[in-house]
């Protein structure tokens, strides 16, 4: 039950974290792509607000703030429970209920079709577009060698 | 038909919401002894509209809420939590106290500030069956003759205001009335 109930939160943390990341129009492309959203009513209304990002150095160490960026946050509630929540970077309110939706949606027997349309896609161009640019930075690596120093 | 879940009954439109409960809180607390109404939260029994609104208002991650008694149900407590971020804390640490009089317990184990911070004191909101504008005659600032309001305890209530400037504020709430009896407030029982 606990080994269930943490690979659920696994698999939630990592769809979460890919809706918060999204760049705006290509979320909001795949999600119209849907086709009509599913009925909900607003447990908090999309509002926007600051978060204080905090880092531990290497991962282990003491934990200090990283710097604040801009959140916007909801929270909805299907119409047959599902409870959805959308934190996503920057001020964008329908960008944030369409987390939202994405979140409750993958709770439900839809979750196949949600991850197949819109989740995988998603992670694959915003994949793409990390290497694209590592690529183009790689580019213009300058390799610095020394041949002689001259001081002998 | 709408689903309903554990996070459902807070305002509808936050601000604007807030807003007209703060000043409500703002203007009994200034008038003692004057009932306002005060609506927008839909808290999960047994907490009642007026102390829903009003604990929904004046919280937030930065205030310690103390459930009293019956008040301190899972229910509750994840309905406080998702709306405020407020954390839920024992008696002696709260900033903010809910529950019926007999629950709250005796007021003596609450802060009731310091010289230098009359401020750092309990703001107890008491959940009352009736509340009404008869019994202990009130004086004092705000007041221009005097006024009256159903009070759960005066000998109690008269030791909190003898503290002045020390002790502790209340919220009276019964249903979606609201009512405040702030210390600096004198109390004299009929008769």
């Amino acid at each position: 039950m606990a080994d269930h109930q943490n690979i659920a939160n696994t698999a939630r943390r990592d769809w979460m974290g890919l809706l918060a990341r999204a760049p705006d129009d290509a979320l909001m492309e795949l999600w119209g792509a849907v086709g009509t959203p599913p009925g909900f009513d607003w447990l908090r209304s999309p509002e926007v607000g600051g978060v204080m990002v905090r880092g531990r150095t290497g991962g282990t160490g003491a934990p200090f703030n990283l710097g604040e960026m801009t959140v916007t946050r909801c929270s909805l509630v299907l119409k047959d429970g599902t409870v959805g929540h959308g934190y996503v970077q920057g001020r964008s309110k329908r960008k944030a209920e369409a987390a939202a939706l994405i979140d409750a949606l993958m709770q439900t027997d839809a979750a196949e079709d949600i991850r197949d349309r819109v989740i995988t896609p998603l992670s694959q161009q915003m994949q793409e577009a990390k290497t694209a640019r590592a690529a183009k930075a790689a580019a213009t690596k300058v390799e610095f060698f020394t041949l002689v120093r001259g001081e002998d | 038909m709408s689903a309903q879940t554990q996070f459902s009954g807070g305002f509808d439109n936050a601000p604007i919401d807030a807003a007209h409960a703060f000043r409500a809180a703002m203007t009994v607390m200034a008038r003692p002894g004057e009932i306002r109404l005060i609506s927008g939260a839909q808290p999960p029994a047994p907490l009642s509209v007026a102390a829903g609104t009003l604990l929904l208002t004046l919280c937030d991650p930065e205030t310690r809420v103390h459930l009293a008694g019956d008040l301190d149900t899972g229910t509750v407590r994840q309905w406080l939590t998702f709306h405020t971020g407020a954390p839920i804390s024992e008696a002696p640490e709260a900033d903010f106290a809910v529950g019926s009089w007999q629950e709250l317990g005796p007021l003596s184990q609450y802060r009731s500030g310091t010289p230098e911070y009359p401020d750092r004191s309990t703001t107890l909101i008491v959940e009352c069956d009736d509340l009404q504008q008869a019994g202990a005659e009130l004086t004092g600032p705000g007041i221009k003759d005097t006024a009256r309001l159903s009070l759960p305890n005066v000998p109690a209530l008269r030791a909190n205001a003898a503290l002045y400037p020390l002790g502790c504020d209340f919220f009276f709430t019964s249903g979606d009335r609201l009512a405040a009896l702030p210390r600096s407030t004198q109390i004299r029982v009929e008769g």
